[in-house]
């Protein structure tokens, strides 16, 4: 005769404490892999766009440096520039989609009534959103080396402080994006897709902040992404890395995650005031 | 008193006046009550009489507007954390994850509210809830009612001391719907759970529910035994009650007995 479900109770781990915190992020980075894993296409996808926009770049760039003495001598402004701003844009992307996922799915409800914290479910995004970034991007950042003898990894130490600063400010942009979705519903789904694009002509990707009229620049300089893109521009045009540019990136990037977190906090909130967490979907 | 008779002793739901408005509209007006453990409360009530808006309170999903709701004698809104553990929740109006099987939902939730022994777990249920060959299938291929088989198994995974259920037996057929009374009032009585049910089927309520709070645009209408509100009302069926109530109909008065 089998057990019964009913009789023998299951056992259970202690709900409360930073160990029961940890197995229930475990949990959610393992239903991300697993919608990850259950599909190919999802896999091509992840890949696609970055190889895309790093082949077309690539060949840009090759051409430019043909005609061009700067990008004769600097090879890799270009190609460079494209592989941080994936970094920021796809690490945005994969906190968010994961984060819509749930509300495709009907989920979110289920999830917030189970014992997860919503900080919990914060940190099972940025750790999906470095997983999915790590995805699409390591092939990418490889076959540019192969293809067009760029290495990313040529930045050095300068890589990693690159790395966290684009990658904070894309869950900043992600925590804002995700807030507004859940508050307003999947009506405000283009968010999530399109919020790092506000960035990209004042961060200065592909020109120096000295393009910019005098009146933007200021503007220009409070968005830590900017700081990056030029100290990217140092290091492979005079070959300095301006280490003082990117403390100033963490302490605007510091600013960017309270006021995201404080976001999100408050779109939560008021989805609970507003009673929609068991309705949304499509 | 040891902490563990204090905490058999604590109830499992207790509302205090509780209300929530949306903006110009009363949803939930004013409504107090407490649950016995081991009991089933029926929520009944029209379309818009504020049953599914006091169970998404109750799960800490929305804020009322002003009230107390403690579980287990912690508040809901602002300790949910010591509590969720206790309770689950089953609707077929939320899903899970369509793409995942059903295994790997189960799984993903065990883990949420902190099951050990996950594989143990999933397959006890399985068993139990008769779906072990549904555990391989996408959970977005299965049928309506194969999704509330696999939507209860995910709310018993954890055994909840709690169990909140929305209209668990809609678009169901009518085998089905018994088939999955007759668990709940089983789970019931095996491990003295609490269940609230919010429903509009008045013979599920009959038969599974120790009493009924009726609910009128947000008010608490009639509380009782569903026994006792059908002789109320000299009625022979709690449909008619219902009826009555919605309608605005009175109790009828007593017979008066004539002497001969």
């Amino acid at each position: 005769m089998s057990k019964s479900s009913m009789r023998h109770p299951p056992i259970m781990h202690d709900p409360h404490g930073p160990i029961a915190s940890a197995r229930r992020i475990a949990a959610m980075i393992e239903r991300y892999i697993y919608l990850i894993r259950g599909s190919w296409v999802r896999i091509v996808e992840l890949v696609y766009w970055p190889l895309l926009q790093m082949l077309m770049w690539g060949f840009m760039q090759l051409y430019l440096a043909q005609t061009s003495s700067l990008f004769a001598q600097a090879g890799g402004l270009l190609i460079g520039a494209v592989l941080l701003w994936d970094i920021l844009f796809r690490a945005q992307i994969g906190f968010s989609i994961c984060f819509l996922e749930e509300m495709w799915a009907r989920n979110l409800g289920q999830l917030l009534l189970s014992p997860l914290r919503a900080n919990e479910f914060l940190v099972a995004l940025s750790v999906m959103s470095l997983i999915r970034l790590a995805i699409g991007l390591v092939p990418v950042i490889v076959l540019a080396y192969y293809m067009f003898d760029f290495n990313l990894f040529g930045f050095g130490m300068a890589l990693g402080a690159f790395f966290a600063n684009l990658v904070l400010t894309s869950w900043s942009l992600a925590l804002c994006s995700s807030g507004i979705i859940m508050r307003y519903g999947l009506g405000a789904e283009e968010f999530a897709w399109s919020l790092a694009f506000i960035m990209l002509p004042l961060c200065c990707v592909y020109y120096p902040v000295a393009t910019l009229p005098d009146w933007l620049q200021p503007v220009a300089l409070a968005l830590p992404p900017t700081h990056v893109f030029e100290g990217m521009r140092g290091l492979v045009l005079d070959g300095i890395f301006d280490s003082a540019a990117m403390w100033r990136a963490l302490s605007l990037n510091a600013v960017f995650l309270v006021v995201g977190y404080g976001a999100f906090r408050f779109f939560l909130r008021s989805t609970r005031v507003n009673g929609s967490l068991l309705t949304q979907g499509e | 008193m040891s902490a563990s008779s204090a905490k058999s002793q604590v109830r499992p739901v207790a509302v205090t006046r509780l209300r929530k408005t949306y903006d110009s509209l009363v949803a939930v007006d004013d409504i107090s009550f407490a649950l016995e453990s081991g009991s089933i409360t029926a929520l009944l009530g029209g379309n818009g009489a504020g049953k599914t808006t006091t169970i998404a309170m109750l799960l800490g999903l929305v804020e009322p507007t002003s009230g107390l709701i403690e579980v287990f004698g912690s508040d809901i809104m602002t300790d949910r954390g010591l509590v969720a553990h206790r309770m689950n929740f089953v609707s077929p109006y939320v899903d899970m994850p369509m793409r995942l099987t059903v295994r790997q939902n189960l799984s993903v939730y065990c883990k949420l509210y902190g099951v050990v022994n996950v594989a143990e777990r999933i397959a006890e249920v399985s068993e139990e809830l008769q779906m072990t060959e549904l555990l391989k299938r996408a959970t977005g291929k299965l049928s309506a009612g194969q999704k509330t088989r696999v939507g209860l198994a995910k709310a018993l995974l954890n055994a909840p001391e709690l169990l909140l259920l929305d209209e668990p037996t809609a678009s169901l057929d009518p085998d089905t719907a018994d088939w999955v009374r007759g668990h709940l009032d089983a789970y019931r009585r095996a491990r003295g759970a609490t269940i609230v049910l919010a429903s509009h089927n008045m013979a599920e309520v009959e038969r599974l529910a120790d009493r009924v709070l009726m609910l009128e645009a947000g008010r608490v209408v009639e509380d009782g035994a569903p026994a006792n509100l059908i002789k109320k009302y000299k009625r022979g069926s709690l449909e008619d009650v219902f009826l009555d109530i919605t309608r605005k109909r009175r109790p009828r008065a007593p017979v008066e007995e004539t002497a001969s």
